[in-house]
């Protein structure tokens, strides 16, 4: 059957083209758009991990950047924190200073009060004591003068005295 | 393809017509015989046939290159034969084939006459074959240009998804590492197929990749270039496979006839499911004409449920062009893979 042999004229011509096509088309179009895919490929798959490269990088810097934001934080917080304090201490140690200071000047004016007082007193007693000493020696001279006048002024005296 | 048979469709109502009038007086010239008309779409031939009007046949005759032992190369035009009714420097032809005759214009049985002409089939083939490389060449130099940083553009996109396709899903996980090697073969392969079947499915074309010729071609190439594959390990499991002493006289012929066998299946695939597509399509124009000649009502009223039909497979066919040049390349890949396996580490991971 004519269907089922294969014609010589064909076996060897199609043998022909086949072998031309390849060796033609293996060099001139399949070498090169191979290695343009292939080098397309790389490229992208390069441009793929150096963009993941980035992005970890990216990542890593945004977290540096968060810690130290947050220790900026903290250490505003410490500063803020000392600050207060330190305010604090200082208008305490003022309360302190000025409360010290009244009760010393209020010491001072009592001393001041109670040695004036003692003094005063001192003074009342040396005068009373010079009044004592006066009234007795007018009585001893009036009473070398008359004895029942005597009496009578010492009575007197002894009741300006009491009436003290 | 198609037109070939549309020829008929201008021809075959005249002639059904003229048959009924005369009551099968002209049998023998006229009469429209499906079964032959098909053979002669199938079948190769020295001219391409488009139509025959009343008495000159419409054709383009194509070179006869001839070589006997007695007589040497001759080459002349098959025009020379006047369609096959006269005889011209010794040689004629007899159906379509070349034969060697004596001055009387009997067949010279002496001399064995081999026949390299350029038949519809190769003149097709070469046609599609320098389109193919025409394109091929064209987008490879727009990679060349362009390089690798530019996107492709026009024809590139095109042709860029098969060879990345035949490269993904075809050579790689069939050959490994070794995929880079075997990819221009591969490739060429495919596209030789895919160009002959679809130039093949061009209405009024010959059916290249339905012809046995073409298809043993390929089928031995890749036979070789299958056993060229083959290494240490390959060989064992067919000489030596590891199974009991006695089974290996049934399995040793079975593997070795193997060899054979995988390259022939290609063959036969490739062969039978173009020349079946073809068959089909022609079937179902040859349909209206069968009608037709049973009656003239009855054959315009069947031709538009033929043309549906034959749309549809033609269809199919467009799809099978793709998928017989895969098939065959992807097979070819598995066989090369196999021949491989074993001594390469990145046969077993």
């Amino acid at each position: 059957m004519e269907l089922l042999t294969p014609g010589l004229g064909l076996l060897v011509w199609t043998l022909v083209a086949f072998l031309l096509v390849f060796f033609i088309l293996k060099k001139f179009a399949w070498k090169p758009i191979l290695e343009t895919l292939k080098e397309r490929e790389t490229g992208i798959a390069e441009a793929i991990a150096s963009a993941e490269k980035i992005k970890t990088e990216m990542a890593a810097l945004k977290n540096e950047n968060e810690a130290l934001l947050t220790q900026a934080r903290e250490e505003r917080a410490v500063l803020i924190k000392e600050a207060k304090e330190t305010a604090n201490k200082m208008v305490s140690e003022a309360k302190e200073k000025a409360r010290a200071e009244y009760d010393r000047i209020v010491a001072d004016a009592q001393s001041a009060i109670t040695q004036q007082k003692n003094a005063a007193l001192t003074d009342v007693k040396n005068q009373v004591g010079s009044l004592v000493i006066e009234v007795a020696e007018k009585v001893l001279r009036k009473e070398l003068a008359n004895k029942a006048e005597q009496e009578a002024y010492i009575k007197g005296l002894a009741e300006v005295v009491n009436m003290n | 393809m198609l037109f070939a048979t549309a020829v008929y469709a201008e021809n075959a109502p005249e002639t059904a017509g003229h048959g009924t009038e005369q009551a099968g007086q002209e049998k023998k010239e006229g009469e429209f015989d499906p079964a032959e008309l098909i053979m002669e779409h199938i079948l190769d031939a020295h001219e391409f046939h488009f139509f025959t009007l009343g008495e000159s046949e419409i054709s383009i005759p194509l070179p006869v290159i001839v070589y006997s032992k007695e007589r040497g190369l001759a080459a002349f035009s098959y025009g020379n034969f006047h369609h096959g009714h006269e005889a011209y420097n010794g040689y004629k032809s007899e159906e379509g084939k070349i034969v060697a005759v004596d001055a009387e214009g009997k067949i010279d049985e002496a001399v064995t006459l081999y026949d390299f002409s350029l038949t519809r089939n190769v003149v097709q083939m070469f046609l599609a074959l320098t389109l193919l490389v025409v394109l091929m060449i064209n987008v490879a130099n727009k990679y060349k240009k362009g390089g690798a940083k530019t996107a492709p553009s026009g024809f590139q996109n095109a042709v860029e998804p098969v060879i990345t396709f035949v490269r993904d899903e075809v050579a790689k996980p069939n050959l490994g590492h070794a995929y880079n090697k075997y990819m221009p073969y591969l490739l060429t392969v495919f596209f030789f197929i895919l160009i002959n079947n679809i130039v093949g499915l061009i209405p009024g074309t010959a059916n290249v990749t339905g012809n046995i010729a073409f298809t043993v071609v390929l089928g031995v190439i890749s036979f070789f270039v299958i056993v060229f594959s083959t290494n240490k390990h390959f060989w064992g499991h067919i000489f030596n496979p590891p199974v009991p002493f006695l089974v290996k006289f049934i399995l040793v012929p079975v593997e070795f006839i193997g060899i054979f066998t995988k390259p022939f299946a290609l063959i036969v695939r490739l062969f039978a499911n173009m020349v079946a597509g073809h068959i089909i399509i022609t079937c179902f124009v040859m349909l209206i004409f069968i009608f037709g000649a049973m009656s003239q009502v009855a054959g315009w009223g069947f031709s538009p449920v033929s043309v549906a039909f034959t749309v549809f497979i033609y269809l199919i066919e467009i799809l099978v062009a793709f998928i017989q040049a895969f098939i065959f390349t992807n097979l070819t890949a598995v066989f090369i893979g196999q021949s491989r396996e074993g001594a390469h580490d990145d046969a077993h991971h």
